[in-house]
């Protein structure tokens, strides 16, 4: 990776993460959805870039937004097991054709079709893992299902604006 | 041994994973309780500092009501006053002067603030350079907040009412009947009142107040109403539903309280429980 690549994604990370401890964790649509929206910091990492490295990266972003959500370590968790499935979720839904190099996974690049299939499962698990260990000690199942879904399409659709305003489309067609 | 290394090396990022997720789970159920030390929390001077220069930006916005609580609040504390001055000309006995002291109270400003999670916290602007301490009381002229649970120089974390290991001793006003408050963990102005047995008669509308009990909260703080009452599933009480008096979602200036016979009540209580120690 550039240099010029790498501290373009170290603003980005620096972006997302204080977009969601200062603005975000305020907005709560209806008391129930939520939207996490650095998940897709760790989404848009480009394809080459090694599990271990997104593992250390998911849990130290994780672990600095639990900091200001008071939430001591759920974020980590659920970001660590994002980070962990997604270089293999990448694999399994690979185009057929194989993915270019140096063409990070972002909407404009891959399309919408592909972009779906590609975060809505990984959004999926890493919001029911934190609302799952949030939950722990209650013993009410259908705010967290409510909470799952909904914090879900809110997360999507956020960071779906976010890519096609702030992502530029790299691949030549 | 070689392929121990190989095989290992090809598991690397599996085991990173292990070590991280366990990492966190640690985390997680170490400091996730009511007791016990906090590292990773909002408290700490870094995140503190952060937090309050974001209060202090976005606490504009709601000016407005914050006054009227204070206002209000002072109306009431100068009620109390005129009728707490003995009259000039008739005897006055003050019959408990052994107890009245042992309440200390400060004020404190909310800086960072959650109610949609199951387990929310609150930090505040002062902290053990204040004076304040772990397990003091925390409350506003609405009603009960929550207990301090970690401290740093100049912050304190919270466990907000709204937290599903939290008990607050209370009573019910008019009937003196003791329970426990404890949030369900569904609705930010409802939390239930557990262990009041089936004989005794609740109406909706009655007011939920501290007990005293516990050495955390003077007695009488109020902490909401009785809002529906029925027989759950539980044998031997009742299922009483509160609507709580504070208002989470607007919470602004609180009051810290501590007791300064905590300590000694504690220990003899603890000692009456393990007479052996």
């Amino acid at each position: 990776m550039t240099t010029v690549k790498l501290l373009k994604y170290s603003f980005s990370f620096c972006l997302y993460f204080l977009i969601q401890v200062f603005i975000l964790k305020d907005l709560v649509l209806f008391g129930y959805s939520f939207c996490f929206l650095y998940v897709f910091f760790l989404l848009s990492l480009p394809h080459e870039v090694p599990t271990i490295s997104l593992l250390l990266i998911g849990f130290f972003i994780g672990l600095f937004i639990d900091m200001f959500y008071d939430s001591f370590g759920i974020h980590a968790a659920s970001a660590v097991f994002l980070a962990f499935v997604r270089n293999t979720w990448i694999k399994v839904i690979m185009p057929t054709g194989g993915y270019d190099d140096n063409v990070p996974p972002t909407l404009l690049n891959m399309g919408l079709g592909w972009y779906i299939f590609y975060s809505l499962p990984l959004i999926l698990i890493h919001h029911f893992i934190f609302f799952y260990i949030d939950s722990l000690g209650t013993d009410v199942y259908l705010p967290l299902v409510i909470r799952v879904f909904s914090s879900m399409a809110f997360t999507f659709l956020l960071g779906a604006i976010v890519q096609a305003i702030f992502y530029k489309k790299e691949r030549v067609v | 041994m070689q392929q121990i290394f190989l095989f290992l090396y090809r598991l690397r990022a599996f085991i990173l994973f292990l070590i991280l997720e366990l990492l966190a789970l640690g985390i997680i159920f170490t400091h996730n309780s009511p007791q016990g030390a906090v590292y990773f929390n909002s408290s700490n001077k870094f995140t503190g500092r952060l937090l309050s220069s974001k209060n202090n930006f976005v606490s504009y916005f709601t000016l407005y009501s914050t006054n009227k609580a204070l206002a209000e609040k002072n109306a009431s504390l100068l009620n109390r006053l005129d009728r707490m001055t003995p009259v000039a000309d008739s005897a006055y006995f003050a019959l408990d002067s052994a107890l009245s002291n042992n309440f200390n109270f400060w004020s404190a400003k909310v800086i960072n603030n959650s109610i949609n999670l199951s387990q929310n916290f609150i930090t505040l602007d002062k902290g053990k350079a204040d004076g304040v301490v772990d397990g003091m009381g925390v409350f506003n002229e609405q009603g009960i907040i929550g207990r301090v649970k970690g401290t740093s120089n100049h912050f304190s974390s919270v466990i907000s009412l709204l937290h599903t290991d939290l008990l607050i001793s209370s009573k019910i006003k008019k009937t003196e009947v003791f329970g426990s408050t404890k949030w369900d963990g569904i609705n930010s102005n409802e939390a239930k009142l557990l262990y009041v047995p089936r004989h005794v008669k609740v109406e909706p509308g009655l007011e939920i107040v501290t007990s005293g009990y516990n050495a955390v909260f003077p007695e009488g703080i109020p902490i909401g109403k009785v809002k529906e009452v029925s027989h759950g599933s539980e044998t031997n009480y009742l299922d009483i539903t509160i609507t709580l008096g504070a208002d989470f979602s607007k919470l602004n200036f609180v009051y810290l309280v501590k007791n300064d016979f905590r300590e000694e009540i504690d220990s003899l209580e603890t000692e009456m429980v393990n007479p052996n120690q």
